[in-house]
């Protein structure tokens, strides 16, 4: 072991602050995955449990579903554009597609809630049996993520009116990137797990 | 108004409670009024609370434990006397009311607010010294999953004065922790203790995580980190895979308490098997999360105190990452009564044996270590010879218990407690003692005394056998954990016995105190003025004791596992020179103890469903989330000239011990803080 | 000092071996009287035997090695880089395979042999069927053939297998009796069960090993293995009784939180009434392929990891 006499100005340059970010977001998401794991095993395990109640087969309207998940699948699209602009340094154009992915987003959450809703309505609420419980807390936790991903949104948007494009909100967008393409991944699950394994 | 909460939830007509409860408000007065007499306000919230320091966290991981040591050993104590009483008809002086929670709590304490801030206070203080970082990859994260642990702490011993605890067992197996079987307040603190916690324990893992990949000094590849810094970086991966199972697995438990949801009800389609299965499917890596790092605690003192290589390194490091990944696939063995099909209990009865391989391993790898070596008997070394020994019997009856059809009949006796009190207090416990003796120069400039040091380890030792091999032979006899009485006259010698036990092993925990007294007390005499006070092998014994906050002047460079031990043969000082550089770091912030003041606050209002508070306590935890996200001003740089300052005066006092190395006026800094 | 130390330790562990052995005379577990019990000894015992070649080395060695080479040992050899060898490499973890391979495989046959699933008789119907429900807190026993129950009480004869089908009223227990061997788990709205024999007399204390809330304590029963006529004596007394057992309303009011609960006896019971009870928790749900498939629905359980 030397101590290292270089002439190396910041020390702490040699660790990428920004990379790093990044990294233990993704780290982060790993986690989260294992989550959404354990709901996704629950519901394996519940989806029988209707108690008497609806199946997955009476309550899935799939028409209504596809396109909540091209909603999703669309605001991916946009959310890259988004970091393609980034890179260009096109701040407008970047608070243009973020503002497009939110939209796309927060359609997708009135979608769901108004699914939720229409079920409660029916007197399929999540007390009615396991498997409803394992069903909504499932994908409402998918929705959740959705929820705090647009306030993320404004978040960066607001950050990049007021802060621009600098080493902090740059790893911040390539972290909600990350996020956003996550719930995509973990959507195109839920719809063929849930929806279409429950329809079929 | 405030939902469930009335004065009816205030246990003032039970004499125990109250009388800890004055005792609490006048120690509480009394440290309120010290720290307000000696203005020492200021200092505690922007030297330590608000502190992103890793050490300074450490160190207060460590309080807290110590703190809740004491309360967990205060139930232990209960519990036994009341089982040394409660024989043949007699009830004891502990209703199943009080006795069910005290044992709930006392496996909770214990496990998530003892065993778990010592593990991670220790990796906090140790961990970026030893891979030579200035700090780790999230400070101002590592700074809100301490206060987020705390909050949770706080909750637990809230419901000792507001309320109740959880009647259920530590891991408030479901029904009995539903809404129809528990309709108190008692598994709703279990909850969100254990939630707030143990996001907060999530967040150390992913920080660790990346601090152990990312974070390293030049020259330092995976395979030149010391132990200590791979047993934490498996725990950390274990902590990451498993404690996001846990948090699941309560959010479905408290959907089921407060919406009314069936995942782990009798009826309506729930499935309380897979409660069971969930929770151990975080609970087994959970002990490996403990232990794992106490295992890296051994390896470092006994290399240490041998002054010798540790044996065989690489073949430790593949032992580690096996038993990470076996951990995974045994969660079944805590439940082989529960019916499931021979195949499935021979296949988890086997893979459990496995693991019993890499622990054999390494534990011939420790004993090959001293072999040929030059050990002191130190206090360390103590702690470390009494684990060998007792972590062996205690694998060996744990390989009893993974026989499924020997499980059988031990299973839910006093063989199980038995067994994981002699793992974890001779696993994780003793690792603990040692790691702290070992490293507590490091935080604080100067050594613990050894003479009450190996007081309490004689006493822990000779404790936990009188105190547990009763409970194996009561197991023989059909004696079962967490009864409150029995009817066997026969068991009650044996009772007091273990009662006996725990008055010894309660002896060990006053000399401890009594230790941490003495060695404040002598701080001069004891002073490491060196930074290196055992002639130690890896990295944060090159820098001095305490450590800087910005840990290395020049970040070192490592061409070798031990590589500062090889240094010093060499005759290499590791004094650094000039010319010093500014140093960027992280400033202080009150975001973490803000946002866990809200969250806690969160909590108490969503156990007493206050739904207003809830309100408040969620848009608060946001809205200081939010504020820390808008704040740009978090870091600084640290100037040459002050840098230069801290290191001069660092060889100023080794240049003043060598030449009068007796004398003992030497200044030394403040105790725990750098100026 | 030093060297009293190590003898201190030497000292306690003497001492510790010694309740083990003495303990083995009257314990339920090294004593048991019945045949699943008998060989639920052996197992642990031979597992117990088999740790031994690596545990009391390990604990020699580390007291030897601790000594030997101390410090303050001038004899004693010093090599500060030796960390490797092949040879001892290869020997630790050999004989940890070794040892661990044999254990597994005692194991894989003992999960089979002693199945608490496994029946014991070796045609259906030479078995006595005793159904055992936890509620809180007490166990209620049905005996399906002879349209009785108890509580609290078992009997049956020695030298006949007994399959007990477990399930729960209430919250999870387990049901043991540790003169006879195996455990297994009640849960509500599962049909779980253990067989087990008593090969000898007597009166044998059985509880609820898994906790259950605040009567648990009190979750006890005794079992009297007995000569087949004093078993056809005690079904007659039980048959006297004034109390009958319906379900729900009877069952309903039995089924009431109550703590030490006194032996209970009921002349008559509904017919099917542990089945009535397991579909109790199945309301609404039309699941009648959950009872009787506690095989299907654990797996599903696991299934789920």
């Amino acid at each position: 072991m030397t101590t290292e006499t270089l002439s190396h100005h910041d020390a702490h340059d040699h660790h990428d602050a920004g990379g790093i970010k990044v990294f233990g977001f993704w780290v982060y998401l790993m986690s989260d995955l294992v989550i959404f794991g354990s709901l996704f095993a629950t519901y394996a395990v519940l989806m029988k449990g209707t108690a008497g109640g609806p199946t997955g087969a009476d309550i899935f309207e799939l028409p209504f579903i596809l396109v909540e998940t091209f909603l999703l699948l669309f605001s991916s699209f946009t959310y890259g554009m988004a970091v393609l602009a980034m890179n260009a340094g096109r701040i407008g154009q970047i608070k243009a597609w973020l503002g497009i992915t939110f939209l796309l987003g927060a359609a997708f959450v009135g979608m769901e809630i108004y699914e939720f809703q229409h079920l409660i309505h029916e007197g399929f609420g999540p007390d009615r049996s396991a498997f409803l419980s394992a069903f909504f807390t499932l994908v409402g936790t998918h929705g959740l993520h959705v929820t705090f991903g647009l306030i993320w949104i404004l978040v960066m948007l607001v950050q990049l009116h007021t802060k621009g494009l600098n080493d902090v909100t740059r790893p911040r967008i390539l972290c909600l990137s990350l996020f956003w393409h996550f719930l995509d991944i973990v959507w195109i699950c839920v719809f063929s797990f849930v929806y279409l394994m429950g329809v079929l | 108004m405030f939902g469930k909460l009335s004065l009816e939830a205030i246990p003032y007509h039970e004499p125990i409670l109250v009388a800890v409860g004055i005792a609490v408000i006048i120690g509480g007065l009394a440290l309120f009024g010290a720290l307000t007499y000696f203005r020492k306000w200021n200092w505690l919230w922007s030297e330590w609370f608000t502190s992103v320091d890793h050490k300074k966290l450490g160190i207060m991981y460590f309080i807290v434990a110590l703190v809740m040591l004491l309360r967990g050993f205060a139930d232990a104590i209960m519990m036994r006397t009341q089982l040394a009483m409660a024989s043949a008809g007699s009830a004891g002086y502990l209703p199943p009311e009080h006795y069910d929670q005290i044992f709930t709590a006392h496996g909770v304490i214990m496990i998530f607010f003892v065993a778990m801030p010592m593990v991670i206070g220790l990796m906090n203080l140790v961990v970026p010294l030893q891979i030579g970082a200035r700090d780790v990859a999230f400070p101002f994260l590592n700074n809100l999953s301490f206060w987020l642990f705390a909050a949770g702490a706080i909750l637990v011993n809230i419901s000792l004065f507001v309320g109740e605890f959880a009647k259920t067992g530590w891991l408030a197996y479901a029904p009995l922790s539903g809404i129809e079987y528990s309709p108190g307040v008692g598994v709703d603190y279990w909850i969100w203790a254990l939630q707030i916690s143990g996001i907060g324990t999530t967040l150390t893992g992913i920080n660790f995580f990346v601090t152990i990949l990312k974070m390293r000094t030049k020259g330092m590849t995976l395979f030149r980190m010391p132990i200590f810094t791979w047993t934490s970086l498996c725990a950390n991966v274990l902590i990451i895979a498993s404690f996001p199972i846990l948090t699941a697995t309560i959010a479905l438990l408290t959907l089921d308490r407060y919406l009314g949801m069936h995942f782990f009800t009798n009826d309506f389609g729930g499935n309380v098997m897979m409660y069971v299965n969930l929770i151990w499917a975080w609970g087994h890596p959970e002990v490996y999360i403990l232990i794992l790092p106490a295992f890296g605690v051994f390896s470092e003192v006994i290399a240490t105190f041998a002054r010798k290589r540790l044996f065989g390194y690489n073949t430790m490091v593949w032992a580690t990452v096996c038993i990470t990944l076996l951990s995974f696939i045994v969660w079944l063995h805590h439940f082989f009564t529960m019916g499931a099909g021979a195949n499935v209990n021979a296949f988890f009865g086997i893979m459990t044996m496995i693991i019993a391989i890499p622990t054999g391993v390494k534990v011939f790898n420790w004993l090959f270590t001293m072999y040929r070596g030059s050990l002191e008997f130190s206090s360390p070394v103590l702690w470390t010879l009494g684990f060998i020994i007792t972590f062996t019997l205690g694998g060996m009856t744990g390989v009893m218990l993974a026989v499924p059809a020997a499980n059988f009949v031990l299973h839910n006796s006093l063989f199980v407690i038995a067994h994981f009190h002699n793992v974890i207090i001779g696993g994780v416990l003793f690792g603990m003692m040692a790691g702290l003796t070992y490293w507590f120069p490091k935080a604080f400039g100067f050594k613990l005394d050894e003479k009450w040091g190996k007081r309490s380890f004689w006493c822990w030792l000779v404790g936990f056998y009188v105190a547990f091999m009763p409970l194996y032979v009561l197991s023989f006899f059909g004696a079962v954990r967490r009864m409150q009485s029995y009817d066997n006259p026969e068991w009650q010698p044996w009772m007091l016995l273990a009662w006996v036990g725990a008055v010894i092993i309660m002896l060990g925990i006053i000399c401890t105190v009594i230790q941490f007294w003495v060695s404040i007390r002598d701080r001069r005499k004891y002073a490491d003025v060196t930074g290196d006070p055992w002639d130690g092998r890896t990295l944060e014994w090159a820098t001095s004791s305490p450590a800087p906050f910005y840990n290395f002047a020049h970040l070192p460079q490592v061409d070798s596992v031990d590589c500062f031990w090889a240094q010093k043969q060499q005759g290499i000082q590791a004094v650094s020179k000039g010319p010093y550089q500014d140093i960027h770091m992280p400033k202080n912030t009150a975001a973490g103890p803000i946002i866990s003041l809200f969250a806690l606050i969160l909590g108490f209002a969503l156990i007493w469903h206050i739904w207003w508070l809830a309100i408040v306590g969620a848009a608060g935890t946001f809205v200081s989330f939010l504020a820390r996200i808008f704040n740009d001003d978090v870091d600084y740089y640290v100037s040459a000239a002050e840098v230069e300052r801290i290191e001069r005066e660092h060889q100023q006092r080794l240049k003043l011990r060598e030449q009068q190395p007796e004398d003992e006026s030497v200044p030394n800094t403040r105790f725990g803080m750098q100026v | 000092m030093r060297r009293n130390s190590c003898l201190r330790v030497l000292g306690i562990l003497l001492w510790l071996s010694l309740p083990l052995l003495l303990g083995g005379c009257s314990s339920a577990l090294l004593d048991p009287k019945g045949e699943i019990g008998v060989e639920q000894r052996t197992l642990i015992l031979t597992a117990f035997g088999l740790m031994q070649i690596v545990v009391i080395p390990v604990i020699v060695m580390t007291l030897l090695f601790a000594w030997r080479y101390r410090r303050g040992n001038k004899e004693a050899a010093y090599h500060p880089e030796w960390a490797h060898s092949n040879r001892i490499e290869a020997v630790v973890w050999l004989i940890p395979c070794v040892i661990i391979a044999f254990l597994a495989a005692l194991t894989w046959y003992t999960s089979h042999s002693l199945d608490p699933h496994k029946p014991l008789a070796d045609e259906e119907g030479e078995a006595l069927e005793i159904q055992a429900v936890s509620l809180d807190w007490k166990w209620l026993f049905i005996y399906p053939e002879q349209g009785i129950a108890t509580v609290n009480e078992l009997a049956f004869p020695v030298d006949v297998p007994v399959h007990f089908r477990v399930s729960s009223g209430s919250v999870m227990n387990a049901f043991f009796i540790p003169d006879l061997g195996s455990q297994i788990y009640a849960m509500a709205g599962m049909d779980n069960d253990v067989h087990l024999i008593a090969n000898e007399e007597g009166t044998y204390p059985g509880r609820s090993t898994n906790y259950s809330g605040a009567g648990f304590s009190g979750m006890t029963f005794e079992a009297h293995a007995t000569s087949q006529q004093e078993f056809d004596a005690w079904v007659e007394q039980v048959r006297q009784a004034p109390e009958t057992l319906t379900f729900p309303e009877e069952y309903d009011a039995l089924a009431q939180p109550s703590e030490d609960h006194p032996v209970e006896y009921f002349s008559q019971v509904s017919p099917g009434l542990y089945e009535s009870i397991i579909k109790s928790f199945h309301t609404g749900s039309g699941h009648d392929d959950m009872h009787g498939g506690h095989g299907e629905m654990l797996m599903s359980a696991e299934a789920a990891e």
